[in-house]
């Protein structure tokens, strides 16, 4: 371990030296704080515009939106993965059992006990909530754990919906990191559209390893 | 055989970017590439009112780490331990090697990685070969890129240089798929395939870092495809290799780098995948989690305070997508893990200035790179800087006798008078006759003079100098103004 002991010191001692200080925390705190910050913080739109423009945002990345209002959750998710053709259903253990009773025999939910790759692999999709969404770009904030599942739900099946509470869009980045900052100790991931690549001839294609069809259902 | 592989791996950039400039199918690749994502990144960077004080602050905040360096290195190896994680430091690639190597290990023989161009630098994968691991790449270019035998040309889309048809033979070939289709969505699918078991099935995962966050110990990691999420969800055990620049200060910090950096890389709005995450969960990703820090002669460059801002790097590739070389040559001729402008000022540092020299010398100083940078590095400044240091490390008599050296003389004393200059550009109207050819360019010139068209065309100079245009200009009008 002393060669690991000593790796450390020698580096931290080479910034000390190349920066020509002994750093204390205090002060880069103060410095941090200096930091200008003048780009937009917060939004400036109506609901009914920030709405209009998180929708579009989302159909730019081929995203398929429906709505719903807030009792009527249950119906509006079973129409989709009908719509979808989807059949079993991977479910977070704590997703909210309510919006699940509108299903019949046609769709089985599957609860996620700790169930194994191979196994997530053979559903047809995935059902979760998320945190928070982001209508400047199009972006779902999920934090797991609890009701969103662990981070393997969203990334394994081929197609995932994802349900939103129409008061957890925000308009900025800036506005989603502050209400992120109660989330920061879980994983976090953040989705905008279905998994995609570029890397042949710059153009796109959607559905690489995640999901390869994303859609979204706004409650309220 | 590929071109890319007979190329000389040390060749200085004009002598590597020769074969290349003669590549027609590379360049047609190149500049396609480069022109798509050079106006999407337009496109998403005019539209939001705010781009600027978003460099501005990203600049600050990035400046504002390396100043702070050794303090947030230590919060973040504290927070990170307190989560569960394990750091490493290794103070060079060597280093860094041994101990991937060893937390590598694993009874299957294989890992699998998210593109990583630090692991580039480290040259990871042989050292992982020789001890017994194989890597896999995951990120479609990557594999690319590995399948052929090849190198990455650009930060952010390592396979640029390979168009359709090129993929698809090396897909046929390596995954003995006959009757592949050369469309994108059929060579996409094949790498669904190809790597879906692997991820389901690798139990130890090596991916690199976009940023540490120092107030948490978390790390985030910016993506499209989702193997990034693959990579460090699935397996048992993720070791990631970061350099020790790639910290931030906080969270809250990721509002504007989550910001710029897409939008600058592929001109996105925002990228399909970010994740973050803190050392280990229950029930939850890996149960084993390494960072490995890693110095490799960053500190010496963090010790040159004018080439200090060369670290504020968040690896976009906008520089090399907007520079008239790069566009050129593409990343191979620059003979290093970071090609364009970025490489050329970081390679030469990275190599306490033994490597790479010719580097800060492909550039026309146009600045577009810096324009084009979101954390405003003045590039072209840190390669005049560096283009100084190595003059200066060049011995008195040497210099004395370069030939750029006794050009700049000659320049000089022709610059300081205005019949010189008269006479020396009459001169060179007549002496550069024999050289222009049909198609209006001087291609080559003679002796010394030779070095300079090597590798570029030259326009000759033009039959009426600028002062002999005005002075007619004004003869004619002047009594009419």
């Amino acid at each position: 371990m002393t060669d690991a002991l000593n790796a450390r010191a020698e580096i931290l001692g080479r910034i000390r030296s190349a920066l020509g200080r002994d750093g204390s925390l205090p002060s880069a705190q103060q410095a941090w704080q200096a930091i200008p910050r003048e780009y937009k913080l917060a939004g400036q739109l109506n609901p009914a515009r920030r709405m209009d423009l998180f929708v579009d945002r989302l159909h730019d990345y081929g995203v398929h939106v429906t709505h719903c209002r807030s009792h009527a959750i249950a119906a509006a998710i079973a129409e989709r993965f009908r719509a979808r053709n989807k059949r079993t259903i991977l479910v977070p253990r704590e997703i909210d059992q309510t919006w699940l009773s509108e299903a019949e025999e046609d769709i089985h939910f599957l609860t996620d006990e700790s169930l194994s790759y191979e196994q997530l692999d053979h559903c047809d999709g995935v059902l979760t909530g998320c945190v928070l969404g982001i209508a400047e770009t199009g972006t779902l904030g999920i934090s797991h754990g609890s009701a969103n599942g662990r981070r393997a739900l969203t990334l394994i099946p081929d197609y995932h919906l994802c349900v939103i509470d129409a008061n957890s869009v925000m308009e900025t980045v800036p506005e989603a990191f502050q209400a992120l900052e109660a989330y920061k100790d879980r994983p976090i991931t953040l989705i905008s559209g279905p998994s995609a690549t570029a890397d042949i001839e710059m153009t796109r294609i959607q559905g690489v390893h995640g999901p390869r069809v994303l859609d979204v259902l706004i409650a309220g | 055989m590929e071109m890319t592989t007979q190329q000389n791996l040390t060749a200085d950039f004009p002598t590597a970017a020769i074969p290349l400039l003669h590549d027609e199918q590379l360049r047609a690749n190149v500049r396609h590439a480069t022109d798509v994502i050079q106006e999407k990144r337009f496109v998403r960077t005019t539209e939001i009112p705010d781009w600027q004080p978003l460099r501005d602050a990203g600049q600050k905040i990035r400046a504002h780490v390396l100043a702070n360096l050794d303090v947030y290195l230590e919060q973040f190896e504290a927070r990170c331990s307190a989560a569960g994680g394990h750091v490493h430091w290794a103070r060079d690639t060597a280093e860094a090697n041994r101990i991937i190597a060893a937390l590598a290990q694993n009874s299957t023989g294989r890992a699998i990685k998210i593109k990583s161009i630090t692991t580039e630098e480290l040259e990871l994968n042989r050292a992982l070969e020789a001890g017994g691991i194989q890597a896999i790449e995951t990120d479609l270019a990557e594999l690319i890129v590995q399948l052929g035998h090849d190198r990455p040309s650009h930060i952010c889309v390592p396979a640029l240089h390979k168009n359709r048809h090129q993929v698809r033979e090396l897909f046929v070939r390596e995954m003995n798929l006959p009757y592949l289709g050369d469309q994108p969505e059929d060579l996409t699918k094949a790498a669904r395939l190809y790597l879906r078991e692997k991820f389901l099935t690798t139990p130890v995962a090596i991916s690199g870092a976009n940023f540490l966050i120092a107030e948490t110990g978390g790390v985030c990691i910016v993506e499209s495809e989702g193997n990034g999420r693959m990579c460090l969800t699935l397996p048992q055990t993720l070791i990631t290799i970061a350099g020790i620049e790639k910290v931030i200060p906080r969270f809250r910090d990721l509002d504007v780098l989550l910001q710029v950096l897409p939008r600058s890389a592929t001109g996105e709005r925002m990228n399909p995948y970010n994740s973050i995450w803190t050392g280990i969960y229950p029930n939850d990703g890996p149960r084993e989690f390494h960072v490995v820090l890693l110095d490799n002669r960053r500190t010496e460059v963090l010790a040159d305070p004018e080439g200090r801002e060369t670290l504020q790097c968040i690896r976009c590739g906008a520089c090399q997508n907007a520079c008239p070389v790069y566009r050129q040559t593409g990343g191979h001729a620059y003979n290093s893990v970071y090609a364009g402008p970025i490489g050329a000022i970081l390679t030469p540092q990275l190599a306490s200035m033994q490597k790479g020299q010719s580097l800060p010398y492909a550039s026309s100083l146009c600045g577009a790179c810096y324009e084009v940078c979101p954390v405003k590095i003045n590039i072209p400044e840190v390669l005049i800087h560096l283009r100084g240091k190595i003059v200066a490390a060049k011995p008195k008599p040497a210099r004395a006798f370069d030939p750029e050296a006794i050009a700049m003389r000659a320049m000089q004393w022709i610059f300081q008078s205005e019949t010189r200059l008269k006479l020396a550009q009459k001169f060179g109207r007549i002496a550069q006759r024999p050289f222009i050819r049909a198609s209006g360019w001087i291609e080559r010139l003679p002796g010394m003079l030779g070095g300079w068209t090597k590798s570029r065309d030259l326009r000759p100079l033009p039959p009426q100098s600028f002062r002999e245009w005005f002075a007619q200009r004004n003869a004619s009008r002047g009594r009419h103004d």
